[in-house]
């Protein structure tokens, strides 16, 4: 697999351009793009790797994966419009076209994962980068001990991939709790945060991989808690966010303590991050 | 009465505590159900009882004049609804309505405080499983309004 996963341009600061194929708005500033090469084929990729996007002219932002690993026809990312890049991107139109340059960085541990409790744990867009892993995983669910999604938003309005949501839920093989900050009473759900819904799914604490991917504070919170019940360091990943500019280990803009995050991660392990995670403005 | 203390000494809330205390405990117990819509309590009202959940889901609720309600957390089996029965004048500061069919136990508020001030070791018990749960309920609340998924934070 790993011969797959290189970047695709030989020239790896060079963005490829890309063609939008299909555009879904997903909430009032996210959408999910699905995009094809002008030139040559799609490269493979590792759930939790990300791209660097490029709405000529305006900017180049680093943006995950967000589909299926095992479809070698397009990448899709789901991106939400924060500033003008991103902005740009969520606007493209279909037909419009994009650089694209990666897939870079490492990987959720979804193989190395076989054999245990999995606990993915996504806060807001976090779904995103996740729900490559989350195609692998069920695609091949008997591997796993019991797995879990769990997924936290704002409000209802706000929750990403409803539809798949409700049909991961329906299955036997996956536990799918969700919950949000606030709501009004047509929500019938979970309202709180997310480290309280780990009390309600059933794993083995000693036998438990788990993947975070969302806001930091949030991150913090939920390895604290899935710590506190017993889970190893080592096998808590999270995926992190730090500017970035080269994307390839040269220009140090991603630098996060001894880490680049562009680099040795997004996806790293909590033992080795732990303690920066809990210092201000690294 | 047996099943009753059984069932109750092995809600999540009280899980290892002494079989002296249960039997304290249940003196002051009862068995509720509340249909889907149904208000445990409301806003204002007195705080004479509070509620461990055996099953279902209890929203909590704050109204605002002229907006929907909103809910504020949801609670469900394994958790204790209500801690205003501890506090004088004992008022609840919300509503607390069943979302889905709920079983609970209903413990009386009078008889308990009663019966922690004559034993105080039971007192000290009760506070030490309320206070954690307190503890993280105030954590949650504030991440909650720290509105982490934000646009400045990820
Ligand atoms: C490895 C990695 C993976 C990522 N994956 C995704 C993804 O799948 N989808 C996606 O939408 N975004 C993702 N991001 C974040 C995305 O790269 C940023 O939102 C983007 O760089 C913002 O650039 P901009 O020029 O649009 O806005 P800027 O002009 O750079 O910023 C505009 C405003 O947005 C704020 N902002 C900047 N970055 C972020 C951020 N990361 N989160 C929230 N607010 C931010 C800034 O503080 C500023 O207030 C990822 C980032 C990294 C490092
Ligand atoms: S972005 Fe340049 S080193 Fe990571």
């Amino acid at each position: 697999m790993s011969a797959r996963l290189a970047p695709s341009p030989a020239d790896p600061m060079r963005p490829a351009p890309w063609r939008v194929r299909a555009v879904r708005r997903e909430t009032a500033d996210v959408a999910t793009l699905a995009l094809e090469p002008l030139e040559g084929g799609v490269p493979g990729f590792a759930p939790g790797q990300f791209n660097m996007i490029y709405a000529f002219g305006i900017g180049e932002v680093p943006v995950s994966l967000s589909g299926d690993p095992a479809d070698p026809t397009r990448f899709v990312h789901t991106v939400r419009a924060v500033g003008a890049a991103s902005a740009a991107i969520v606007a493209a139109a279909p037909g419009s076209v994009l650089g694209l340059r990666g897939p870079f960085g490492s990987a959720w541990p979804v193989d190395a994962a076989e054999g245990h409790d999995l606990l993915i744990v996504a806060g807001g867009l976090g779904l995103a980068p996740l729900r490559p892993a989350i195609y692998q995983v069920l695609a091949a669910s008997e591997r796993f001990g019991r797995i879990a999604v769990l997924y936290g938003g704002r409000g209802p309005a706000e929750l990403l991939f409803r539809d798949e949501l409700a049909a991961w839920g329906a299955r036997a093989d996956v536990t799918v709790a969700i919950t949000v900050d606030h709501a009004d009473p047509s929500w019938h759900g979970h309202v709180g945060v997310v480290p309280a819904l780990i009390e309600h799914v059933g794993f083995d604490p000693a036998n438990t991989v788990a993947l975070l991917c969302g806001p930091e504070v949030m991150l913090r919170f939920t390895a604290t808690t899935l710590r506190a019940a017993g889970v190893a360091a080592g096998r808590i990943f999270l995926s992190m966010e730090r500017n970035m500019k080269c994307a390839i280990g040269l220009c140090g803009h991603c630098q996060f303590g001894a880490d680049f995050v562009c680099k040795d991660g997004p996806v790293l392990p909590y033992d080795r991050i732990a303690a920066r995670l809990a210092v201000r403005e690294i | 009465m047996e099943t009753l203390e059984r069932l109750l000494l092995g809600h999540k809330f009280l899980a290892g505590i002494d079989p002296a205390f249960g039997r304290l405990l249940v003196g002051c117990a009862r068995n509720l159900r509340f249909a889907p819509g149904q208000y445990l309590f409301r806003e204002g009202g007195p705080a004479d009882e509070f509620y461990l959940i055996r099953e279902g889901r209890v929203a909590l609720e704050l109204h605002a004049p002229a907006r929907p309600p909103i809910i504020i957390a949801t609670l469900g089996a394994g958790e204790l609804v209500g801690a205003s029965w501890l506090v004088p004048p004992y008022r609840w500061g919300f509503d607390a309505r069943a979302t889905t069919d709920t079983r609970a136990f209903g413990l009386d508020a009078t008889c308990l405080r009663a019966k922690c001030d004559a034993d105080h070791h039971l007192g000290y018990e009760m506070m030490r499983r309320l206070l954690p749960v307190m503890v993280r309920r105030m954590q949650a609340a504030r991440q909650q309004m720290l509105d982490v998924y934000g646009h400045t934070s990820a």
